[in-house]
């Protein structure tokens, strides 16, 4: 450890050169945007995989187009082969799960927002900050480069049950699966090292006036994923050094045949899996919650009763990961236990729900981009969550378990829920971060294109997924009972190939606003929060003196606020008090 | 101590916040790293466990293959490094930073941070030697991650009392050993080296003062949770 010196007057700094400013930075805010670009380029090579996968199952034994490109491994005569397909299947989740959605949430929108919502200089410790960044990074390319190795990727699905990803012998994959391995215990420390960070931040180095319940919902959201993020990631490390030893120095946790037990690889998995499930949704509830509360023009609904709900959720979490299981063999009884206590995380995440719609109730509603996306979130959250309660309840999950329906789910709360959330963050903090405003009008359409071709992909897989199509099959044409659905996999495929082409124009917006968008005023969604006090973009340091907190996030159409409606954190009324700091070090 | 409590203003952020953890953050982001090693051991300890119970055979008897003598000795080493941390601790904080001065009246000379914290790098190194040389020797001896090696010593004295050396089970026995024990002694050498560049770039250039010796505090608290770990894992893997 270190000692990591500052200054009150931290914000002008000498000039860097551009390695240090852009590439080696310890800016927070440069940190963010770093894994912004990162997680975006993940984000798309996700979606190519999965729009091979909707190739395959819509149009079972048809040449790929532009397959030719691939080699005779993957693809014969254009074909996609079955062993390349459950490569897809398995990638595509990695990717997204753990190099698009979590460092997008955890690593963009924690990095970049902690420090300025709760008024701090920068991260508690700048460089662990840019080692995580570096070690995802990191930890990126070594997955990707499983894809240039003999016998490619793993093919055991992103859960890398054991004992298929535990034996070569039987996976046919080696170097591909130790890759992943590698890459996974690389990216929990990014993770755990970026957590603690976060954690630490927010606990010592909030602004004076600036106490627990005055904080951004988004903030209260990070803070608690970051908790998530400190005690599960170690789990999945060490199952993931496990699978690594099985495979690589011959050990026998997960072989049942030298007496390992299978399941345990299950149980580890899932015992960080489940908690990596509110990792992934928090902190976009969070962001969420700040922008609806912006868009209605009134206090959110129920702030302490969103603080709670937050923790209920992720206490609950961590006793909820059975219901993953149901399936497996594990004791019935205690599948019974696992059912009640997922039904149980339904009832904080309605308080959500319900305190959102609360927000929005008689506001003076605003339908900017962040906004639509965020009213998108909540409507496909809700869809997502009601599929959910199915599936907690053991006996419809037993019929629905591995079909298409747990598809639709996943990515219902996944898409649905996290990448709208994450599309109204983007717009919405875009112009904090370049100083300019995405195209509002390209927003618009993308929001509503995205929207109806997302529901149009994902929302028949409920019905495919009832009719009894299993998840990851090869060519669902091969078994009769599934062929009167295959016109519903057809439309699956063109609703998923519409929903990606869409995304190009979110791709030109962002591009394209980054040198040509509109100039951004300071405050340009009339909002309270600390970063708008603020340049645009902020600079390195952000506040010149520390700044003083008056008042919640959240204080819209307030009558003190005279002529407008609201009344940010930093405004200081001639009837408010300056807080008392915690007194000043002696020396330094 | 109350030099800690002293010390604490100084240790806070030079800029005014909210009053935090009333922690200073180098040693918070260190507790919060140590929450997250505590599930990291938790997943191979709880691992270890499950499979244990749930094995088809007993486990190898205590001792049966593992020099326990020798391992105690180096437990012994390990608990002497905690105690010569907190010397060090100890030192800093009430502003000793020589190595060894003449007390007037006393025959033995009294330690600075110097002197404690060199104690604590040797024996921290001296347990991992020993760790390296006892793998050596079962690995010579054929027990490997993957069990009893075929056509090794061990493997014949297996054959001969499956029961003591717990024959059914010995591939679990070798992969939760060497897994445990293994990651352990890196956490070990991550802490020694650790504390190598601290004596070399903070202790020797004496940069530590009762005012400020967040390193060696943060240093310490990791130091003893390793050893804390230490202890659980000696009585679980060799002592049952």
């Amino acid at each position: 450890m270190t000692a990591v010196a500052h200054t009150p007057t931290t914000a002008h700094h000498e000039p860097m050169s551009f390695w240090r400013k852009y590439i080696f930075s310890t800016d927070h805010k440069i940190i963010g945007i770093q894994f912004l670009f990162v997680s975006l380029f993940f984000l798309l090579v996700g979606g190519l995989l999965a729009m091979q996968i909707g190739w395959q199952l819509g149009f079972p034994g048809k040449p790929l187009p532009g397959g030719g490109i691939l080699p005779e491994t993957m693809v014969v005569n254009g074909v996609i082969l079955p062993e390349y397909y459950v490569q897809l299947v398995s990638m595509h989740g990695t990717f997204m799960v753990f190099f698009a959605i979590m460092p997008l949430l955890v690593g963009v929108y924690a990095n970049f927002l902690i420090p300025l919502k709760i008024g701090a200089h920068d991260m508690a410790f700048p460089r662990i900050n840019m080692a995580s960044f570096w070690l995802a990074l990191l930890a990126g390319l070594i997955m990707t480069a499983s894809f240039f190795v003999p016998n490619g990727p793993i093919r055991s699905g992103w859960t890398n049950y054991a004992p298929l990803a535990a034996r070569p012998d039987l996976s046919g994959v080696t170097v591909g699966q130790m890759l992943w391995c590698v890459s996974i215990v690389v990216l929990g420390l990014s993770s755990v090292l970026g957590s603690l960070n976060y954690i630490t931040t927010v606990i010592n180095h909030r602004a004076p006036g600036m106490t627990w319940f005055r904080m951004p919902l988004s903030v209260w959201a990070l803070f608690i994923t970051a908790i998530l993020g400190v005690l599960a990631l170690p789990v999945l490390q060490g199952a993931a050094i496990m699978l690594l030893f099985d495979n690589v120095l011959g050990t026998h946790f997960f072989d049942p045949v030298a007496g390992g037990q299978a399941l345990l690889s299950q149980h580890l998995f899932w015992f960080f899996g489940h908690p990596e499930v509110y990792i992934l949704i928090l902190p976009a509830m969070g962001m969420v919650s700040d922008i609806i509360a912006n868009g209605s023009r009134k206090p959110i609904f129920g702030y302490h009763s969103m603080v709670f709900a937050i923790i209920g959720i992720a206490f609950l979490g961590w006793i909820v990961w059975g219901h993953h299981m149901f399936m497996s063999g594990m004791n019935p009884t205690l599948g019974s236990t696992f059912m009640v206590s997922t039904l149980l995380i339904a009832v904080p995440s309605a308080i959500k729900v319900f305190n959102w719609m609360g927000t929005m109730w008689r506001g003076n509603l605003r339908f900017h981009v962040p906004m639509l996306n965020a009213i998108g979130f909540v409507s496909m959250f809700t869809i997502g969550g009601l599929s959910g309660i199915f599936m907690a309840a053991t006996p419809v999950d037993i019929p629905l378990h591995d079909t298409q329906f747990i598809v639709a789910h996943i990515h219902y709360v996944l898409f649905g829920g996290s990448l709208f959330a994450l599309f109204a963050a983007i717009t919405y903090w875009y112009p904090k971060m370049f100083g300019r405003m995405m195209s509002e009008r390209i927003g618009k359409l993308h929001f509503f294109l995205t929207f109806i071709f997302y529901n149009m992909t994902f929302f028949p897989m409920h019905i495919i997924g009832m009719g009894g199509q299993m998840r990851r099959i090869y060519d669902p044409t091969i078994y009769d009972f599934l062929k009167p659905q295959q016109p519903l996999n057809v439309f699956i495929s063109y609703s998923a190939f519409a929903l990606f082409a869409v995304q190009i124009l979110f791709a030109f917006n962002f591009l394209w606003s980054l040198k040509r968008g509109k100039k951004a005023p300071q405050n340009p969604w009339d909002d309270n929060g600390m970063e708008w006090s603020l340049p645009n973009p902020a600079p390195h340091g952000n506040w010149e003196r520390t700044p003083n907190v008056y008042r919640g996030p959240y204080e819209f159409s307030a009558p003190e606020a005279g002529d407008k409606d609201f009344l940010p954190q930093f405004v200081k009324l001639p009837t408010d008090r300056d807080p008392v700091p915690a007194p000043l070090p002696a020396t330094h | 101590m109350t030099h800690a409590t002293q010390a604490l203003d100084q240790m806070r952020p030079p800029y005014s916040t909210e009053p935090g953890s009333g922690v200073y953050s180098n040693k918070l982001g260190m507790w919060v790293f140590l929450a997250s090693d505590v599930m990291f051991f938790t997943a191979l300890i709880g691992s270890y466990i499950v499979l244990r119970f749930g094995a088809p055979g007993e486990w190898a008897r205590p001792g049966a293959i593992l020099n326990v003598p020798l391992t105690g000795l180096n437990t012994f080493l390990l608990i002497c490094s905690s105690v010569s941390m907190v010397k060090a601790y100890a030192a800093i904080a009430d502003g000793k930073k020589y190595f060894l001065r003449k007390v007037p009246g006393k025959r033995l000379q009294d330690g600075g941070l110097k002197f404690w914290l060199l104690i604590t790098i040797i024996c921290g190194a001296g347990f991992v030697s020993v760790q390296v040389v006892e793998y050596i020797k079962l690995v010579g001896h054929g027990f490997t991650p993957a069990g009893y090696r075929e056509g090794s010593l061990l493997a014949e004295h297996a054959a001969a009392d499956p029961i003591k050396y717990g024959l059914t089970v010995a591939g679990l026995y070798g992969s939760s050993f060497f897994t445990m024990t293994g990651f352990h002694g890196f956490h070990v050498t991550c802490g020694v080296i650790s504390m190598l560049y601290l004596y070399f770039t903070k202790v020797l250039p004496e940069k530590y003062s009762p005012q400020d010796y967040r390193g060696i505090e943060v240093i310490g608290l990791y130091w003893h949770f390793v050893d804390l770990v230490w202890i659980i894992l000696f009585t679980i893997v060799y002592l049952i």
